[in-house]
C-alpha cells in the first residue's frame, strides 16, 4: 500500500509534535567533510571506526581490543563483527572495571602488543584515572626510556547526545589535557574518527581518542576505504574568514560552522572555523595564526567554563598575540554546573548564544 | 502434581539416558537420585552461579572456612621436615642464595645509614624478606617479565644488577637506567627484564596481567610474568581487577603478595578480615592458591618453580601469598618503634630470620664456614662504601633531560619550554647547582 507524500509529510510532523520534550532534536546540523580522491564509501562514525579497527586489526596481528561488551559489537556497535573475523582471544570483554581495563590495557602495551581499550563513556573514565594519569602518562619518562606504553590507545564515546544528562554526556579533555605525555584527540566525523584512531595506535604515545556519541549515527561521510592516518597535533581549518576565528572540537565544530553560515548572512561577518583536532599536544601555531590575523577569537566547548580547555587557549593566545587581539578571548561554553537532563536546550553552547558571542565580539 | 507431570519432569532431568524408561515406569520419589550418572536435580540453572538450593537458612561465616594451610620445608632450625621436599639444589645454588642474601641485607644496612647521613634523599630496606625474593626469583626463568611493588631488591641482586647500578639509581646520576627522573629504589631494568617500579600501590598488578595476555598470545611462548605487591597494596581496587581480570582472561600470572604483617603502621589485622589474600583466591576469584613461609627459601623456591609450572601449563594465573615479617621500617621516613614492640621485631630478626634459616641449613650440610661469611661481609661492606663514595661524585644528567621522555619524540610546545628555561638559566647562572649536572 503506498502512502502518498503528503500523508507521509502529516505523519512526520505528528511524530515530531508527539516526541516528548525531554528528548530533545539535535541542536547541531551535520556538515559534512569532502572526500579526497581515491575509493570511498558511505559510512557513519560508528562503521568508519569499525573499519579502521578492522584494518588495524588486520595488518597488526598483536593488535587486541577490549572492553565492556565489545565482543558483541559494543553497545554503539562500534566493534560489530570483528570478533567473528578476529577471533574471541583478540576482541573480547573484559569485567566490568575501567580500571582494570585501563592498567591491562597497559600492560599489554608494555609486552610490546597494541592495546585497542574502550571506555563504554567518558563519565566512566574516572575509575581509570590514576592508571592513565600516573602510570600510562608517565611509563616513558619515569623509567628513563627503558619501558613505554606507546602502542596503547584509549577510545571513550563522550559529549551531549539529547538525553544523556549527567552521566551520559561528559567531555572530560580538560581533566586529561592537564597531564604531560598523553595524546588526547576529539574527530567531528567518520573521515577524521577513522584517520585519527589509526594514527593513535600507530603513535609511539598512549593517546585517548574522545568520540562525540551523538556523531556515531548522525555523521555520514563518504570515507576512503583503504588505510590512511590524519595527522595528530594539527588543527584543520575548515572555513576561512578575516573578521572573527571560532575554535572548537567534535560535535561543536558543527555548530560553529553554522553560526559562520548565518553570520554571514546575517551580519555579513566573516568567520574563520577551526576544528583543533588534538587537545594534547594542541597546535598553537595555527590557532595564533589565525588569533593575530582576525583579531577577535571566540571559542567554544560543551564542557563546563571553569577550567574547560577553553581557559588553555584564551590564556596562550593572550599570552603569544596580545597586540594583535582587538578584544578579549571570548568563550562560550556549557555552565558550570553537573551536566542537567530537561535543561539540556538551556545548558549547551548553543548556536543562538556563539552567534550572539560573534556579533559581541566585533562590536567590542 | 500428577503422576504425568512427575514423569515429564523426570524425562527432562535425565534426558536421553535408557534409565529413564525404569524412572518413569517406576519410583515416584522425586528427591531420590537413583543413579549416580544423573545431574543432581536440585542444582540450580543460573548464570551467575552453579550451585544447589537448600531448605535450611544459614549464614555461611567465615570461621566455617579453615585457612589455608603454609607449606613451608625447613623448621626455624634448617631442619627439612620432609625430605622430599628438599629442592636438592647443589651447594653451588645454595651459596648463590646465601650470598645473595646477605649482600641485599649489607647493602640495605649501609644505603640506610647513607640515608641519614644525608647522603641520599630516601631509602627502602628488605630486612626479613630476603628469602621471599631470592627464592621466588631463582626458580624464574630471565625470560619471564617481573613486576615490582618497591621491596623487590633482591630479585634483582639474584638476577644481576649490580652494586653501581643500585646506587647510582640512588643517586640519580648519568649513569642512573632511569636518568634521575625518579626517587631511589624505584629501579628497573629492560635487560633483566624487571619493569622500573613506580610509587602508587598495586597500580603494576593489572598491568601485569595484561602483559601475561600479550605473551600467552605470542606464538611457542614459553615466559610468565610475576607481580610482586604488598598485603597492604591488596586492599587497592587495582588489585581485585588484577585478580579478576586475570581470572576471566586466563593469564599466564603469579600474583605473588608479600604478606609482611605491616603496611607502614598498619597491622595487616586492621587491613582485612578475610584469611589473608590467599583465602581471596580460590573461592574469591576462581584461581588456584598457593600460600607458603616467606622466610624460607626452600619453601618458596619450590611452589614457585610449581606455580610457574602451573601458569604456563594452563595459561591461568595464581595467588602466592608468601608470609614474612618485615623487620625494617617502612622506610626512612618512619620509625616502627613508634607502633610495634623492640621485643617482637627482635624474634624476627633472630631466629626466625630467613638468612639464619638458610645457614643452619648449610650448617647441618657442612656447607657453611663462619670465616667465609665474615670475610663475604666485610668484602660486600668495602664494596658498597666504595660505590657510595665513586656514585656520589659522579654528575647528575644534564638538566636538559627534564624535558626528554615525556613523548617518544619532543614535541614543539616542549622545545619552546625548554628554550626558555635555557634562556632564564644562561641570565642566572648562580642561582642554579649546574656545577652538579653534566653541561
Amino acid at each position: 500500500m503506498r502512502v502518498s507524500k503528503a500523508a507521509r509529510s502529516c505523519f512526520n510532523t505528528l511524530r515530531l509534535k508527539m516526541r516528548p520534550p525531554s528528548m530533545t532534536r539535535s541542536h547541531f546540523t551535520y556538515y559534512p567533510t569532502a572526500a579526497g580522491s581515491g575509493n570511498a564509501k558511505k559510512m557513519n562514525m560508528f562503521s568508519a571506526i569499525n573499519n579502521a579497527m578492522d584494518l588495524a586489526l588486520q595488518e597488526d596481528s598483536t593488535a587486541l581490543l577490549f572492553g565492556e561488551d565489545v565482543g558483541f559489537g559494543g553497545v554503539f556497535r562500534c566493534s560489530v563483527n570483528l570478533r567473528d573475523k578476529y577471533g574471541k582471544d583478540r576482541v573480547f570483554n573484559s569485567p566490568l572495571c575501567e580500571q582494570g581495563i585501563a592498567g591491562f590495557a597497559i600492560g599489554v602495551a608494555n609486552a610490546g602488543a597494541t592495546a585497542i581499550a574502550e571506555i563504554q563513556f567518558a563519565d566512566y573514565i574516572f575509575p581509570s584515572f590514576d592508571q592513565i594519569v600516573n602510570e600510562a602518562a608517565k611509563y616513558r619518562y619515569r623509567s628513563g626510556g627503558l619501558f613505554d606504553c606507546g602502542s596503547l590507545t584509549f577510545r571513550v564515546p563522550c559529549g551531549a547526545v539529547g538525553h544523556g544528562a549527567l552521566y551520559h554526556s561528559q567531555s572530560p579533555e580538560a581533566y586529561f589535557a592537564h597531564t604531560p605525555g598523553l595524546r588526547v584527540v576529539v574527530p567531528r566525523g567518520p573521515i577524521k574518527a577513522k584517520g585519527l584512531l589509526l594514527a593513535c595506535i600507530r603513535d609511539p604515545n598512549p593517546c585517548i581518542v574522545f568520540e562525540p556519541k551523538t556523531l556515531y549515527r548522525a555523521a555520514v561521510e563518504e570515507v576512503p576505504t583503504e588505510y590512511y592516518t590524519s595527522e595528530l597535533g594539527q588543527a584543520d581549518i575548515l572555513r576561512n574568514g578575516k573578521d572573527v576565528t571560532l575554535i572548537g572540537w567534535g560535535t561543536q565544530v558543527h555548530v560553529l560552522l553554522e553560526v559562520a553560515e548565518l553570520a554571514k548572512e546575517r551580519h555579513n561577518i566573516d568567520c574563520e572555523v577551526i576544528d583543533l583536532v588534538s587537545v594534547l599536544p594542541w597546535d598553537t601555531n595555527t590557532i595564533c595564526n589565525s588569533a593575530r590575523k582576525t583579531g577577535r577569537v571566540v571559542i567554544a566547548h560543551e564542557a563546563p567554563f571553569t577550567q574547560g580547555f577553553g581557559s588553555e587557549i584564551a590564556a596562550y593566545i593572550q599570552d603569544k598575540c596580545f597586540l594583535n587581539l582587538e578584544a578579549p578571548v571570548k568563550r562560550v561554553t556549557g555552565w558550570d554546573t553537573p551536566f542537567p537532563h530537561v535543561f539540556e536546550p538551556f545548558y549547551l553552547p548553543d548556536k543562538l548564544r556563539c552567534l550572539v558571542a560573534v556579533k559581541d565580539i566585533v562590536n567590542y | 502434581m500428577s503422576f504425568l507431570r512427575k514423569s515429564v519432569k523426570l524425562l527432562n532431568a535425565a534426558a536421553g539416558r535408557q534409565q529413564n524408561l525404569k524412572a518413569i515406569v517406576g519410583s515416584t520419589l522425586r528427591h531420590q537420585r537413583t543413579y549416580s550418572s544423573e545431574p543432581p536435580n536440585d542444582y540450580a540453572n543460573f548464570p551467575g552461579a552453579k550451585a544447589p538450593f537448600v531448605s535450611k537458612l544459614k549464614l555461611n561465616m567465615p570461621e566455617d572456612y579453615a585457612p589455608i594451610p603454609i607449606y613451608r620445608v625447613m623448621d626455624r632450625d634448617g631442619f627439612i621436615a620432609d625430605e622430599t621436599q628438599d629442592p636438592q639444589l647443589g651447594r653451588e645454588v645454595v651459596e648463590k642464595m646465601f650470598r645473595d642474601m646477605l649482600l641485599l641485607n649489607t647493602m640495605d644496612k649501609i644505603l640506610y645509614e647513607s640515608q641519614r647521613q644525608g647522603r641520599i634523599s630516601f631509602y627502602m630496606t628488605n630486612f626479613g624478606e630476603e628469602a621471599s625474593h631470592i627464592g621466588s626469583a631463582a626458580a624464574l626463568e630471565m625470560r619471564d617479565l617481573i613486576y615490582g611493588q618497591y621491596r623487590e631488591a633482591g630479585v634483582l641482586v639474584w638476577r644481576g644488577f649490580r652494586i653501581d647500578q643500585f646506587i647510582d639509581q640512588c643517586y640519580g646520576n648519568v649513569d642512573d637506567l632511569g636518568r634521575g627522573k625518579q626517587m631511589p629504589v624505584h629501579y628497573g631494568s629492560r635487560e633483566l627484564n624487571f619493569v622500573t617500579i613506580s610509587s602508587p600501590l598495586s597500580t603494576q598488578m593489572p598491568q601485569a596481567v595484561g602483559a601475561a595476555y600479550a605473551m600467552k598470545m605470542r606464538p611457542n611462548n614459553d615466559a610468565c610474568v610475576v607481580c610482586y605487591f604488598g598485603e597492604g597494596a591488596a586492599s587497592e581496587g587495582d588489585a581485585h581487577a588484577a585478580f579478576n581480570f586475570a581470572a576471566t582472561l586466563n593469564c599466564p600470572v603469579i600474583l605473588f603478595c608479600r604478606n609482611n604483617g605491616f603496611a607502614i603502621s598498619t597491622p595487616s589485622h586492621e587491613q582485612y578480615r578475610g584469611d589473608g589474600i590467599a583465602g581471596r583466591g580460590p573461592m574469591g576469584y576462581g584461581i588456584a592458591t598457593i600460600r607458603v613461609d616467606g622466610t624460607d627459601v626452600f619453601a618458596v623456591y619450590n611452589a614457585m618453580k610449581e606455580a610457574r609450572e602451573y601458569v604456563l601449563r594452563e595459561n591461568k594465573p595464581v595467588v602466592f601469598e608468601a608470609l614474612a615479617y618485615r623487620v625494617g621500617h617502612h622506610s626512612t621516613s618512619d620509625d616502627s618503634t613508634a607502633y610495634r614492640s623492640t621485643e617482637e621485631i627482635e624474634v624476627w630478626n633472630s631466629v626466625e630470620h630467613p638468612i639464619s634459616k638458610l645457614k643452619r641449613y648449610m650448617v647441618h650440610k657442612g656447607w657453611f664456614d663462619e670465616a667465609e661469611e665474615t670475610a663475604y661481609i666485610k668484602e660486600v661492606r668495602k664494596k658498597v662504601l666504595k660505590q657510595i663514595a665513586v656514585s656520589e661524585k659522579k654528575l647528575k644528567p644534564n638538566w636538559k633531560e627534564m624535558f626528554e621522555g615525556v613523548y617518544a619524540e619532543m614535541p614543539e610546545h616542549l622545545v619552546e619550554q625548554q628554550r626558555e628555561l635555557q634562556e632564564h638559566i644562561e641570565a642566572h647562572k648562580d642561582s642554579y647547582p649546574l656545577k652538579d649536572f653534566k653541561q
